[in-house]
């Protein structure tokens, strides 16, 4: 729980020596094992600020541990993290995250502007209760999300779209410059899927970086600018139109990709349209 | 008659019910909510062998040294629980249920030697298995009113924080929160509960008191806020009736009865609750099934007009029960209830006729259009 204990002398000893503060994310050698098995095994990535990213990975290749080890929710066996060149502790005010929407018991007794208003329970601290404006900040992020008129419904009686879209609503109270999503495209529908890439957009546009673990590789070109390809280690990283490539893929998903006819739509592809198979999960 | 609610043992024992109604009803539903309304089962339990502990220490009944003990080896079983799960493979259920047996078995060896061991004031001993509510002294009631009073105030003044835990405690972990701290506070106090209840009602049905409230309230509640405060009033409300039950006549033990109208909460929560109760269930399928069949009539009428080319078409009904294969009158009579359809009589037939009002045109139009616009 080291990660979460952050003693005031811990933080200034680290923001006084900053590690690759050009960069968004830097991870360095990051080794996560769990039962003493590797799920990711060695990972070096960066993510430059402003961008919009993707990471990619067949089920089981360690991307949600990616995510969370980064936020300090998982404890690495090795290796470091920095966010703009200080670890997360004392950087966690500008970082937003929404879990996958499978992480929470839908059933809670709780209604859609609650559940927002949880993303400012950080900035509140201890003790504090949310008051007025806290409700006002956390209306005007259902109104971003097109759920204003959701905000006293029940969860458990919202559509899967529309509980992401609260989840979303959530990490955006959040005010953040880095914000994480884990497969938030996961089980929605059409409809939110759009409304949800052009929030992510709109964020990335204001100068703010987007991460985001994605399982549909026929959307990366469209939505994305920025590639990280993971199945434990790191296959590829970099810019979508470097990296997007059949070579890449097929290191990454190994059997579990069919690959298909050269399509006269996907000319802009360097190499072949691959389309994974559906997994497990 | 109500002369007995004067009675000193009365009053002790319904006001300690209600008490443990209060705290169990509150942390319950945290527990609940968490999916581990076993860990009360398990903190009961395993307060057997801290019972006995305390008992061998202080070489008497002592309830001070029956209480700690009673909240070490509860505390001991969480602690082998949470150990079990976070450094092997086995899910929360089988660590509860593991903690459980372990404790319990060590519980009833510790019971039966005391009880070998001949000591004259063991007696009453056994009596923390299922609970002896007409022990209760004042004292204890003081006891009892300080632990649910500091539980109480450390719920209110965590709430948020409780709440956010309870909910999504990896989010809660990503702003920082202590999400370990936390739910340790959170299981302490619910041992708190069970050492609380240990006199009322045993260890062995301790469990129902953390769980039926709770389970009661969530029914009737769509906010944590309503349901905490309504799973309090529940498990007083057992309490103090269960403690009255029993004043009734000899031989009808409290704290049973206690368990038993917490249950009946339970079971009436779970029948008739608005929106979630299996009654509510019910009456929305039949709704739904009148709904569906009102429907099937009408474009059925609809479609025999449109196959007339004649939209004042008088249909026989039995037509349109040979259609559905069910007599449809009282259909046809909910229909022309609703100006959707009105009688017709059609010479020379005597047999009854039914035509679509306009009103029942444009009804039986938009169901089919919604109906295309579903299979396409």
């Amino acid at each position: 729980m080291s990660a979460r204990s952050d003693t005031e002398t811990g933080i200034t000893d680290m923001t006084t020596t900053l590690h690759e503060p050009d960069l968004a994310i830097h991870v360095e050698d990051l080794t996560v094992s769990y039962h003493s098995k590797p799920v990711l095994w060695d990972i070096d990535f960066d993510v430059p600020p402003g961008v919009m990213a993707a990471i990619v990975g067949p089920n089981g290749a360690g991307k949600s541990t990616l995510i969370k080890s980064i936020l300090g929710l998982v404890k690495p066996t090795a290796g470091h993290v920095t966010i703009h060149g200080r670890p997360y502790q004392a950087q966690r005010r500008r970082i937003g995250y929404v879990p996958q929407r499978s992480s929470v018991d839908w059933d809670f007794p709780t209604n859609a502007l609650d559940v927002v208003m949880m993303g400012l329970y950080g900035q509140l601290g201890w003790l504090r209760r949310p008051g007025r404006s806290e409700r006002a900040e956390a209306m005007h992020a259902l109104e971003l999300v097109g759920m204003q008129d959701y905000a006293s419904r029940q969860i458990s009686q919202l559509s899967g779209g529309q509980q992401q879209r609260v989840f979303l609503a959530r990490a955006l109270v959040q005010q953040a410059d880095i914000y994480f999503l884990d497969e938030p495209m996961a089980g929605v529908d059409a409809t939110t899927e759009r409304a949800i890439v052009d929030i992510l957009r709109k964020l990335r546009d204001q100068g703010k970086t987007v991460i985001v673990v994605h399982h549909d590789l026929q959307t990366v070109r469209s939505y994305f600018d920025w590639l990280v390809i993971l199945n434990v280690r790191v296959i590829a990283q970099g810019p979508v139109r470097d990296v997007y490539n059949a070579t890449n893929l097929r290191k990454a998903y190994g059997g579990q990709i069919a690959l298909l006819e050269r399509d006269a739509v996907l000319d802009d592809a360097p190499d072949a349209e691959v389309v994974p198979l559906r997994g497990p999960n | 008659m109500l002369g007995f609610l004067s009675d000193y043992t009365i009053q002790n024992v319904a006001l300690g019910a209600a008490l443990l109604g209060v705290i169990s009803g509150v942390l319950g539903c945290f527990a609940v909510l968490r999916k581990q309304s076993l860990l009360g089962d398990t903190l009961s339990h395993a307060a057997l062998p801290g019972v006995c502990l305390g008992f061998i220490i202080a070489g008497a009944r002592q309830i001070g040294f029956i209480l700690a003990g009673a909240l070490v080896t509860g505390a001991l079983a969480a602690l082998l629980m949470l150990l079990l799960t976070r450094n092997s493979r086995l899910k929360t259920d089988a660590g509860l249920g593991i903690a459980l047996s372990v404790f319990f078995a060590l519980g009833v060896v510790l019971l039966t030697f005391i009880q070998s061991t001949g000591n004259a004031s063991q007696g009453g001993l056994d009596s923390f298995l299922f609970g002896q509510a007409a022990a209760i002294l004042r004292s204890d009631l003081w006891v009892m009113g300080v632990v649910t009073a500091v539980a109480l105030s450390i719920v209110s003044l965590l709430w948020k924080e409780f709440k956010l835990v309870s909910f999504d405690p990896v989010f809660a972990a990503s702003l920082g929160y202590p999400v370990l701290v936390l739910e340790v506070a959170l299981t302490v106090m619910i041992a708190l509960a069970v050492v609380v209840g240990l006199q009322m009602v045993g260890v062995v049905l301790m469990a129902a008191m953390v769980i039926a409230p709770a389970a009661a309230a969530r029914q009737w509640s769509g906010r944590l806020e309503t349901m905490v405060i309504l799973s309090a009033l529940i498990g007083m409300a057992s309490g103090i009736s269960g403690a009255l039950v029993s004043a009734l006549g000899p031989g009808l033990a409290t704290g049973p009865l206690i368990v038993l109208a917490a249950s009946a909460a339970v079971a009436v929560s779970l029948l008739f609750a608005p929106g979630r109760g299996l009654l509510w269930e019910i009456i929305r399928r039949a709704r739904n099934r009148r709904n569906l069949r009102g429907k099937r009539v009408l474009t059925t009428l609809y479609r025999l007009a449109a196959h007339h080319h004649d939209s004042g078409y008088p249909s026989e009904q039995g037509m349109v029960d040979a259609y559905h294969g069910v007599g449809t009158t009282p259909v046809l009579k909910r229909l022309q209830a609703r100006g959707l359809v009105e009688p017709v009589t059609h010479i020379p037939e005597t047999t009854p006729h039914w035509t679509l009002t306009q009103a029942g045109i444009e009804e039986a139009e938009s169901i089919l259009t919604n109906l295309g616009k579903q299979e396409s």
